[in-house]
């Protein structure tokens, strides 16, 4: 035994008690688990929550440094980011503008021309504001962030954004700085949208950029109604003087007083920025995503078999994924931080740890057999798989290894992640997946065994009869741990190896529900992560309607207002503050100042104007204190990234805005205005301005046009939330759709689900219980059994001692008669003498039969006479368990009498020197048996054709006219066709003359769906007349002989295939295409025909024309049997291989290796389950994959005896020898299907 | 959705039931290569698919720079290069059963959808790595890469042809690179192995392996569903 081996077993055992302990006590360990998970998963808690939104940190600007790289011990408040300089510093200079008062001769456009106009001259004051003091002259230039090229794909933008230079945007922009450009500008709107992009657009837009306030509330319109523009001059410092900013601001203030504004200038915000996930960065990742929720479905559409499939599936994934987070939550305990973008990396982490694991326990557990106890039930199948499992886990444990020492950075911490993830995955299979299946297996067990009850309690239980050798059940197999228990057969269920498919289709509609529950998750981590910005959306929508709504009087209730959104704003006023300028006058009155707004920094400020339409206010509110709270927050990103500039990671600083406030008589602004302005006619809305009376009117009117305006951006946002949702949808619908068509359950079981029955082992579903499928041993026969023939009712067998036995082919050992037909002890043909004389008929009364629409058969009849079988004398050849290949199979024909048996899969093994030469002449050897009906006609080596009554025992007539060997029979109908050694082929019809009234049935053909038999009773008069021989059919003896459908076709040794009509036993073909002699042929109802030569090769034939269909080499050596279905052709060879060919392609599927010497045998049960013989087995094949289901022993000495023949009967059984022993054994699965 | 129309491609041949040993064969021939185009063109828009979603990480990782009118959509890199791996992928996809069947031997390791999908995300996974992962050298970042790819044929592959077949083409799509980029078709922001990236090979390797699995994958789906239609007839 090898280390390997002993490992293994080692392995085996361990898994077999962790087994039995996670089925005895399954609550604890569920409890255990759950707590072990929460345990792992509590460091998660410390963890940022992940998000894309920016972060923000505020210092005061008074001693405010530029934090160091190093992280300081005191930390304190301070993120962890906010180490070194930042990116860059803003400093904005908020510009309000306003024309007052306002005349009723002024035209819209003079809204916002003049005050846009007076950007340039701010823009001057700025660039050549210079402070000076003792340590030198500063000036803008040196201070702010110098940006070079834009990057290359925004050619369109250069005219607009700065290029090698101070990175200083303004409206002013447009005009690209120059007052002259603005001045000839006609239309200042079209200049300004003429840049902006087309269709929608989430980002940041240039409009947004340069004006620096959102677009809404520049006032920049034609129907703007407050008539106040507002915008910003944007400033990127490079680096940070607190003396420069100062004098600016002071020397800005003292220019353009603002004196009711009391802004805070105290605080400056810095604005951490995450990686940022983009569109352009989302399509890869929901790709992923698909992928991965593809993979899960196709994984846990294997889980079958089983109480609830769906707490299955849901198990495996909760097995998964809290596998995945405890190894986050373990690696953060010590030490390690996640620096990986975790939804990037999560889908491979999925797919490294993969699901297969717990299938592939699910599977084996369920395969083990459903009569053991559920605890035992989980250990064995715990065990059986425990060496895949622990070789898996180790390969995958090495390339993760290997993948660590790749020692890049980013592929170690995912090798770290996958590895404790494995670990824990482990862990919880062992312990979490393992428990719940033995839960889920036993609740199964329960409505099993309530559903099975009546059922088993109606069948009587087996007697065992005088001359029934019913095999005992065996003892154990050794290997401990494979099948260890009581089986009460033998079977050994060897599961296919990891990741065999086995498609189901989800009876349930279980992946579209998993494909929606996902996507609903999925959406709702896109919507906490907010990549699209839709909550910065969302909150500007609803601080927006707070405080500028209130344009009316102030009897308005406060309530209409922002009270209800910012409680304690509208009500308090001492926090409102209200600026009317005086008439002509550009300075404010000072004593309208309030200084009660400090208190509150993020109310809303309502402004109750007195006459609003008149005289344009200018306001300053608390939210103009951090305006670009307003923005889009991927404004600061977009505008570096312009210049190849990232955030991510990174931060900026905002320092406190330059209030800057202009007032502009109606007489600058006629000046300013270009020819072209005037075109543009006032609004008639605005005529009603002048009204006093209407104040109120006016007020509500604004405050209801707000709210028109609102509900439908929010609608907006809804509608394309809806719309992405069900285009996810149908895509998702189509997805599935492509991935599992819907002719999966329509086209039978050739793809998609195996219906229910159809495969005894796979998907027995515990309707037929495994026990069911034992071999029935069926003994009698002294020597080893040469020839099978069945009719579905009855079951003949004639052994080499030339005994025929008849046994019940429904219940198996019931009824047999036994001929002796053997070479007795006196020459001559004495023992049909004897056998006619002796009356002794033995008969027991009949079982209550089995099946209520059986009829009742025949009782037991024994008419064994010989008290010995005399023939172990005569043939004792080595049986090496092999065909005669074509040399042996020729040396014998020249040898006289002696001759290949009935088919070319299995000749007779009798050798020319054995048996004293008169005996062997007198009676002959069987070499050829068919069953029809009642009758049994037997070919003999003398040439003799005998007729047997299979119910009595009775040879009811003979037809001795050929005296060549009869090598093979058909008895089709009331003809029986029989090929001779010599190659000429005798047609005989069996001719019956029923005495009156005597018409005995032997009841309705009942299960079986071939053509009822002719039946004969005792009484009648059988004669057998030969009707035509065609003499030389061949030129060489006669293989193979088939006759199906109307036809008898023959194969022989010189590579000629014939095929005759049944009537008039005309030739209608000859068909040539074999390089060799003809071995093995299949024809059937559909009139497909196939042959197989001693060359290998295997031909489809169309039977109505003679045209040879295909032609495919297939085997090294002899095809020695051939056996098609509706999609295939199967064919065995003399190199042991089973090949599975598509039939209408000729495209070899694939090939199975048979043991030596049992390549021969094999049947079809169904479409799609094939069963071959094995050593001393029988092994079930599925047809449609090529998987082994089930090995099933037909005895305890597996070893030595091959099965070499195999008949599959109607009623799904199917019968092979073995050795001297016939085996019966049921694939009950199949009885169900035929109902 | 192309399953469906191939349900319905199905019909019509059910006529040959009234000569029921000629129908099947017929019927086979001709539906046998309806469905090879319907598997050419799932192949096809899965390349392409996958060529656009692979393709958008490397333009935003500044790996191939094309010219730089349409970018910031999702067709960020030329129209020609969709259509180029649709293409080849379809040829791939077809070509691996066709030799499988020729070869004799069919590939029967793992092959269920499960493993496919497994097959694509390490696929994409290693895409991913290529464009995003930061590696101290190029030698390095290609060691890996080859060494995944090897990974990803052993892991779901691991028959000689398709290994054969992979390097093969993976060659021959890298000469081809080279060609386009030495005619100034496009250009890569840091060759370092003549005028491509290094472990353009080894990306090529892996999507040849990918195709082949799902191309062998819907072959697989055919034969059933070719013997689900005899079944019927």
């Amino acid at each position: 035994m090898t280390v390997r081996e002993r490992l293994r077993e080692k392995i085996s055992a361990a898994f077999y008690r962790h087994g039995l302990l996670c089925a005895s006590y399954p609550v604890p360990i569920i409890l255990f688990t759950s707590a072990s998970i929460l345990a792992c998963c509590y460091p998660l808690l410390r963890l940022p929550l992940p998000g894309t939104g920016p972060v923000e940190f505020t210092t005061r600007v008074r001693d405010y440094t530029v934090p160091s790289h190093e992280p300081q011990g005191d930390l304190g408040e301070r993120p962890d980011w906010y180490r070194g300089p930042p990116v860059a510093y803003i400093q904005q200079v908020l510009v309000k503008a306003a024309v007052s008062p306002w005349d009723s001769t002024l035209v819209p456009v003079d809204v916002f021309r003049s005050p846009l106009g007076r950007v340039f001259s701010l823009l001057e004051e700025i660039r050549n504001h210079v402070h000076n003091d003792g340590s030198g002259v500063r000036s803008l230039e040196a201070l702010c962030l110098q940006v070079t090229d834009l990057l290359p794909g925004l050619r369109r933008m250069q005219t607009v954004l700065p290029e090698h230079g101070c990175l200083l945007v303004s409206p002013g922009n447009y005009w690209q700085n120059q007052r002259e450009l603005f001045d000839s500008d006609p239309d200042l709107l079209k200049t300004v949208h003429q840049h902006e992009p087309k269709g929608l657009h989430t980002s940041a837009t240039l409009r947004d950029l340069l004006f620096g306030v959102p677009v809404k509330h520049t006032g920049v319109s034609l129907y703007s109604r407050k008539r106040v523009v507002t915008y910003t001059i944007t400033m990127v410092l490079g680096s940070y003087d607190a003396r420069f900013l100062s004098s600016l601001r002071a020397r800005l203030r003292q220019l353009h007083p603002s004196v009711n504004c009391s802004l805070r200038e105290d605080h400056m915000v810095h604005v951490h920025f995450k990686e940022e996930i983009g569109m352009a960065e989302l399509i890869p990742l929901v790709t992923t995503y698909i992928i991965l929720f593809a993979y899960i479905y196709f994984s846990t559409r294997k889980i079958d078999m089983v109480k609830s499939k769906w707490g299955l599936a849901l198990a495996a994934v909760v097995t998964v994924l809290s596998s995945l987070l405890m190894s986050v939550g373990l690696c953060t305990l010590f030490g390690l931080t996640p620096t990986l973008n975790g939804g990037e990396i999560f889908p491979y982490l999925v797919v490294v740890i993969g699901l297969e694991n717990v299938l592939v326990l699910t599977k084996s557990v369920v395969s083990t057999p459903v009569d053991l106890e559920v605890k035992l039930r989980i250990a064995q199948g715990l065990s059986n798989e425990s060496w895949s499992i622990m070789k898996n886990m180790a390969t995958e444990l090495c390339i993760i290894l290997i993948g660590y020492f790749t020692l890049v950075p980013a592929i170690q911490e995912f090798c770290l992640f996958a590895v404790v993830g494995l670990v824990s995955d482990f862990f919880l299979q062992m312990f979490f997946f393992t428990t719940v299946l033995s839960i889920d297996i036993r609740r199964m067990e329960l409505a099993d065994l309530n559903r099975r009850l009546p059922a088993e309690a109606g069948m009587p239980p087996p007697k065992p009869g005088p001359l029934r050798p019913r095999e005992a059940p065996p003892p154990p197999r050794p290997s401990p741990y494979t099948i260890t228990l009581q089986t009460p057969a033998f079977r050994n269920l060897r599961l296919p190896k990891r990741l065999r498919v086995v498609y189901f289709l989800a009876r349930t509609r279980l992946a579209q529900r998993f494909i929606m529950v996902g996507t609903v998750i999925w959406i709702g981590i896109l919507a906490y992560t907010d990549p699209a910005g839709l909550r910065t959306y969302l909150a500007a929508q609803v601080s927006e309607q707070s405080p500028l709504g209130e344009g009316g009087a102030g009897g308005l209730p406060p309530h209409l207002g922002g009270a209800s959104v910012f409680p304690g704003a509208g009500g308090d006023p001492a926090s409102t503050l209200s600026v009317l300028p005086a008439p002509a006058e550009p300075t404010p009155l000072p004593e309208n100042q309030s200084q009660g707004h400090h208190g509150a920094p993020r109310e809303g400020v309502p402004h109750q104007a007195q006459a609003p339409p008149l005289v344009p206010q200018i306001s300053w509110g608390a939210e103009d204190e951090e305006g670009w709270r307003r923005l889009s927050f991927r404004h600061w990103p977009s505008l570096f990234s312009y210049y190849n500039i990232t955030l991510a990671k990174r931060y900026i600083s905002i320092l406190p805005v330059i209030p800057v406030t202009l007032h502009l008589s109606p007489r600058e602004a006629i000046e300013t205005r270009h020819p072209q302005d005037t075109r543009h006619p006032p609004p008639p809305s605005l005529k009603t301005n002048d009204l006093p009376a209407d104040l109120t009117f006016i007020g509500t009117y604004g405050e209801g046009s707000k709210q028109v305006i609102n509900p439908p951006s929010l609608s907006r946002v809804a509608a394309l939330g809806l719309a992405a949702g069900v285009l996810l949808v149908l895509l998702l619908f189509c997805l599935y759709r492509v991935l599992c068509p819907r002719n999966y359950g329509q086209n039978g079981v050739a793809h998609g689900r195996r219906r229910r029955g159809d495969l005894p082992c796979d998907d027995y579903g515990y309707s037929p219980p495994i026990s069911e499928i034992s071999p029935l041993l069926l003994r009698g026969h002294s020597m080893d059994i040469e020839c099978l023939a069945s009719d579905g009712m009855l079951l003949a067998s004639c052994c080499l001692a030339g005994q025929i036995r008849v046994w019940d082919a429904q219940t198996g050992d019931y009824t047999h008669t036994c001929h002796n037909l053997g070479g007795g002890t006196e020459p001559g043909g004495g023992v049909f003498d004897e056998d006619e004389g002796y009356p002794l008929r033995r008969r027991t009364t009949p079982r209550p039969a089995l099946f209520e629409d059986q009829p009742d058969l025949t009782p037991l009849i024994d008419t064994n006479f010989d008290s010995q079988p005399p023939s172990h004398l005569l043939l004792t050849p080595p049986r090496d368990g092999f065909d005669f290949g074509g040399l042996v199979e020729r040396a014998y024909l020249e040898h006289e009498p002696p001759s290949p048996g009935l088919t070319a899969s299995y000749p007779s093994p009798s050798p020319p020197s054995g048996p004293p030469p008169q005996r062997r002449r007198s009676l002959g050897a069987v070499w050829a048996m068919e069953l029809r009906g009642n009758l049994i006609a037997a070919g003999r080596s003398s040439g003799k054709l005998e007729l047997w009554d299979a119910v009595e025992g009775s040879l009811r007539c003979s037809n001795e006219d050929g005296v060549s060997g009869i090598t093979a029979l058909a008895f089709l109908n009331n003809r029986i066709v029989a090929a001779r050694l010599d190659g000429s082929l005798d047609f005989f019809t069996v001719d019956i003359n029923k005495p009156l009234g005597l018409l005995q049935y032997r009841g309705p053909p009942g299960r079986s769906n071939i053509p009822p038999s002719p039946c004969y009773s005792s009484e009648d008069v059988i004669s057998c007349q030969l009707t035509r021989s065609v003499q030389c059919a061949h030129q060489k003896p006669i293989t193979v002989l088939r006759a199906a459908a109307g036809r008898v076709v023959t194969g022989s040794q010189d590579h000629t295939v014939r095929v005759y009509r049944l009537e008039d036993s005309c030739c209608l073909f000859t068909l040539q295409g074999h390089s060799g002699g003809i071995t093995a042929i299949y024809i059937d109802q559909t009139m497909v025909l196939a042959s197989g030569g001693q060359d290998g090769a295997i031909c489809l034939w169309d039977v109505l024309t003679g045209s040879r269909v295909s032609h495919v080499y297939g085997h090294r050596g002899d095809v020695t049997s051939l056996v098609c279905t509706t999609s295939c052709v199967i064919s065995s060879g003399l190199d042991d291989l089973i090949s599975i060919w598509d039939r209408s392609t000729g495209i070899k599927l694939y090939s199975i290796q048979q043991e030596v010497g049992c390549g021969a045998s094999l049947g079809v049960i169904s479409e799609s389950l094939l069963v071959t013989g094995g050593q001393g087995c029988v092994s079930f094949w599925d047809l449609n994959f090529g998987d082994l289901l089930q090995t099933v022993y037909l005895g305890q000495s597996s070893d030595g005896q091959g099965v070499r023949q195999l008949v599959v009967l109607n009623n799904a059984a199917i019968v092979c020898d073995f050795g001297s022993e016939l085996s019966l054994v049921y694939v009950p699965s199949v009885l169900e299907k035929l109902d | 959705m192309a399953d469906s129309t191939v349900v319905s491609d199905q019909q019509p041949p059910g006529s040959g039931q009234t000569t029921p040993s000629r129908g099947p064969y017929i019927a086979g021939i001709t539906n046998r290569n309806t469905n090879l185009g319907i598997r050419g063109f799932m192949l096809f828009s899965i390349g392409v698919f996958l060529a656009l979603v692979l393709n958008l990480l490397q333009v935003q990782r500044n790996v191939t720079l094309f010219p730089p009118d349409v970018i910031s959509s999702i067709f960020s890199s030329a129209w020609w290069v969709p259509p180029c791996c649709g293409t080849a992928s379809a040829m791939i996809g077809l070509l691996y059963p066709c030799i499988d069947s020729r070869l004799g031997e069919p590939h029967k390791f793992k092959r269920e959808w499960s493993s496919v999908m497994r097959c694509v995300a390490v696929f994409v996974g290693i895409n991913h790595a290529s464009a995003k992962v930061d590696f101290a050298n190029n030698v390095q970042l290609s060691l890996t890469l080859a060494a995944l790819s090897i990974g990803l044929w052993w892991t779901f592959d691991r028959s000689r042809s398709g290994f054969g077949l992979g390097v093969v083409i993976a060659l021959l799509a890298t000469l081809s690179t080279q060609l386009l980029v030495y005619n100034g078709v496009f250009q890569y922001t840091s060759p370092d192995f003549l005028y491509i990236r290094s472990w353009l090979p080894c990306i090529f390797f892996a999507g040849v392996i990918t195709m082949g699995n799902i191309g062998r994958q819907l072959a697989l789906y055919e034969c059933k569903r070719m013997s689900g239609k005899t079944h019927q007839d």
